[in-house]
């Protein structure tokens, strides 16, 4: 797969090397806080964001989007400080010279094809060659195949690239995307995480949230975890991973023969209690990450029919707890 | 000032939409009735007055630029998909002024046009007065587009916010209080009507001088709150959903 030529600056960029030059380009929050009336939605988070992929996680309200909104000069923040790209971004659209921005909701002029849809965000940057940047853009994002057809036509996967599509026309140092991966099957996630791995390759400072920790597992580098408010953990993505996988874990499990399954299930190390329920089993494991991992060869080699594995203890807020006390 | 990307856009999305109709029903009644009471009523009588001043004027006029001046920038306020726009360098005046100007356009394709040609129509008239219900109305489109196009920036009940002004403030209130009529848009573009045929139909509550001056105002003075509004539009986060 070849990456496309970064796409022209736009036309008050010094002509001449194209961007992303300034590897120093951050986003920073220094003692950041915002609150709406009495509740406090982010509480005192500094943090600084560098080029590369960054996630910034957490569970629903724990203020993930509004902290994307305060650096995209979407929200004004109530105290501190937040600067992009060494400036501020509330109030200054010329931030957008250098940043995009792929807003959660769907909302997109569905009635344009993606061409169109991209080619006027090409406009309205100003860029000096809109049609080639389009091109380009849609390249990056692997829609030239769709590109010629009404957005309204669009999955959700192809929504979200041609959004991104759109944010990127202008050769952004930093993208910000809210929620990406929402709605979207395990394919077009991967197809996603791809691209966003390619565009942190290239330079930029690409900071994406999400409240599904397991679905950026694909994705390296840093990881932001918001909890209520605040941030909870910080650090490079592989370690905050592993604590994850190898949390204790509920599942519950139904197959061909509960009963003999039970027993196998037993044996295993890293399987700390079996129980029958009335609609099958309930597995307390050790290991996420290796009784997932191991659980299809188990039955298979007992011959019983796999029917449903369920994680029972979802809840983000467990998970998260747990992230945070290790 | 003018972006005539964000012209083309909000011109597809507002005529795209199935409000669209709305606005384009009440010139083809307007049209429609003026051709029936021509052809059933003596030219002596005055309901081409009645009709096209007071109808077109407190009707037409407000509600068809209520529907347009809310569509070119409220539909996408609603949706969320004004943050593509925004989140660009073209500056918010750019956007605003682009907007109105678009929804003054249409106003006045589906409010002035149609009351010149009902002014045409009409037996007895003269041209005279079918030049100032033009007039007045085209008045009418500018001052009510950019009332309504600051509706939508201020508040996501722009089409209740304006139908209340229109009904109650204009419709009602302006009629039993005469000071209310200083701000009331319909006065404004029947003051001007009237300042080029003394109608008695077209009975404005003000002076030429009193509805320019406070047009000029009430027109600059909404299109900069809009602005400034806009200038610090915010996507509500998370704890505000």
């Amino acid at each position: 797969m070849t990456t496309p030529a970064p796409t022209p600056a736009p036309a008050e960029a010094p002509a001449g090397p194209p961007r992303p030059a300034a590897a120093r380009t951050t986003v920073e929050l220094r003692n950041v806080s915002r609150w709406y009336g009495n509740v406090v939605a982010v509480n005192d988070v500094s943090m600084s964001i560098g080029p590369g992929v960054t996630g910034l996680l957490g569970p629903n309200g724990a203020g993930k989007s509004t902290i994307l909104h305060m650096i995209a000069g979407f929200l004004a923040p109530s105290r501190g400080e937040l600067t992009v790209a060494g400036g501020p971004s509330w109030r200054n659209p010329g931030v957008y010279d250098r940043l995009g921005l792929v807003p959660e909701r769907d909302s997109v002029y569905a009635f344009l094809t993606g061409e169109q849809f991209v080619l006027a965000s090409a406009k309205l940057h100003k860029l000096r060659n809109p049609a080639q940047a389009t091109a380009e853009a849609i390249a990056m994002t692997e829609m030239a195949a769709a590109a010629n057809r009404k957005i309204s036509t669009y999955s959700k996967g192809m929504r979200q690239r041609i959004k991104v599509a759109a944010a990127l026309v202008h050769n952004p140092e930093i993208l910000l995307l809210d929620e990406p991966f929402n709605g979207m099957d395990p394919r077009q996630r991967l197809h996603m995480m791809d691209l966003l791995v390619r565009l942190g390759d290239q330079g930029r400072v690409i900071l994406f949230s999400s409240h599904i920790l397991e679905e950026v597992e694909r994705l390296s580098g840093t990881i932001q975890v918001m909890v209520a408010g605040r941030l909870a953990a910080s650090g490079d993505f592989r370690e905050i991973r592993r604590l994850m996988t190898s949390r204790p874990h509920v599942f519950s499990v139904r197959s061909s023969d509960d009963r003999r399954l039970a027993a196998a299930l037993m044996a295993q190390p890293d399987v700390a209690a079996v129980e029958m329920t009335g609609k099958g089993l309930s597995v307390r494991t050790t290991d996420y990450g290796t009784f997932t991992a191991s659980i299809a060869a188990l039955t298979r080699d007992q011959g019983i029919r796999l029917r449903e594995l369920l994680p029972t203890d979802e809840s983000l807020e467990s998970v998260f707890s747990y992230l945070i006390s290790n | 000032m003018f972006n005539s990307t964000v012209a083309a856009i909000t011109l597809r999305a507002t005529l795209g939409r199935r409000r669209a109709l709305l606005f384009a029903v009440p010139p083809i009644v307007l049209i429609g009735l003026t051709i029936i009471l021509r052809s059933s009523h003596a030219p002596s009588t005055s309901w081409p007055g009645q009709i096209l001043g007071d109808f077109g004027f407190s009707v037409l006029v407000p509600l068809t630029a209520l529907i347009i001046g809310t569509s070119v920038l409220g539909a996408e306020v609603d949706d969320g998909s004004i943050v593509h726009l925004l989140a660009t360098p073209v500056s918010r005046l750019s956007v605003v002024l682009t907007k109105f100007t678009v929804a003054v356009v249409l106003a006045i394709m589906f409010t002035a046009i149609p009351e010149l040609i009902a002014g045409l129509i009409a037996p007895g008239t003269g041209s005279k007065l079918a030049i100032a219900l033009f007039v007045g109305a085209i008045v009418g489109s500018v001052i009510y587009s950019a009332v309504f196009v600051m509706c939508s920036a201020l508040t996501t009940r722009a089409v209740a916010v304006g139908l209340l002004y229109v009904l109650v403030w204009e419709g009602l209130l302006a009629n039993i209080i005469g000071g209310v009529r200083i701000l009331s848009v319909g006065h404004y573009a029947l003051g001007i009507a009237n300042g080029i045929d003394r109608d008695p139909a077209l009975g404005a509550g003000l002076s030429l001088d009193t509805a320019v001056v406070m047009g000029v105002l009430v027109t600059i003075g909404t299109l900069w709150l809009a602005v400034r509004r806009l200038s610090s539009f915010g996507i509500s986060g998370d704890a505000a959903q």
